[in-house]
């Protein structure tokens, strides 16, 4: 990554850093709130709240939602933090 | 029935009654049943190091609880396991006994740190109904034309509640 890169630019949602190949996936349950998976992305990653909303709308609508990407060890840091807080999240290379 | 969470300085407040609190008590008590101490192995430096089992738990609840990290490789799931589960279980563990050890009649007021441990021990329990109740993403839809002559009523009725529960702590801690 460039030094001078932008701090955060407006991204689709599943957007993938190609140089980053390993994602952390989270999945559609029918127990996880609305509210509280959107808590979570916020409160883990620090994602804003509207970023946080449309991550927690495409797990919801789409089943599954690619929620962070880096090294693998980063994105199993990243599932092991999200199954403390009870989502359903697995790691993945990216494909 | 309680009003849920509000915001309070810092943290959040909630009055729950006695029926309440021995109701949470029995259900998060379950959770420190199940969800046994993390390490459990013969090895001293494996147990030091926080090394378990890489197995996946044989109860759906514990499988749901502890998943598998890699949807399509057993080998890294094992692997995963074997080095986080004993933390994630004495972290489900802490919450549980968090909310135990702050739950009584009254006007109960929790910090914003114990609030995230109720936070997650609430789903933690709402996690293990689900999986024994069978709950799909129609619960609510559900509950709303169920008898509560249905033999289901009363523990739907409870998981039900919870989720009222942990909907308004989510939105006093946002």
């Amino acid at each position: 990554m460039g030094a001078t890169a932008p701090m955060e630019v407006e991204r689709p949602s599943t957007d993938v850093r190609p140089d980053l190949p390993w994602l952390t996936i989270v999945w559609n349950d029918p127990v996880n709130l609305m509210s509280y998976v959107t808590y979570v992305f916020q409160t883990v990653f620090g994602y804003p709240r509207q970023k946080a909303e449309k991550l927690m709308m495409d797990v919801h609508h789409k089943g599954k939602a690619v929620v962070a990407s880096g090294s693998r060890e980063e994105m199993e840091r990243d599932a092991q933090t999200l199954h403390s807080y009870g989502l359903w999240a697995t790691v993945q290379r990216d494909s | 029935m309680s009003t849920g969470f509000t915001p309070a300085g810092e943290g959040v407040s909630i009055v729950l009654d006695s029926g309440e609190v021995a109701v949470l008590a029995s259900l998060v008590s379950q959770i420190l049943t199940l969800v046994e101490p993390g390490v459990t192995g013969e090895d001293p430096l494996e147990r030091a190091l926080g090394i378990g089992s890489g197995e996946v738990p044989s109860d759906p609840v514990l499988a749901r609880l502890f998943p598998s990290a890699y949807a399509e490789d057993d080998k890294a799931s094992e692997e995963f396991r074997r080095y986080t589960e004993a933390t994630l279980r004495d972290g489900k563990r802490a919450d549980a006994q968090t909310l135990l050890d702050t739950a009584e009649p009254g006007v109960v007021k929790l910090t914003a740190e114990q609030a995230g441990a109720w936070l997650r021990a609430l789903n933690d329990v709402r996690l293990a109904l689900g999986i024994r109740l069978e709950v799909t993403e129609q619960i609510h839809e559900e509950m709303a034309e169920m008898s509560e002559e249905d033999p289901r009523y009363p523990a739907l009725a409870i998981y039900e509640w919870l989720t009222y529960l942990q909907d308004t702590l989510v939105r006093a801690l946002w």
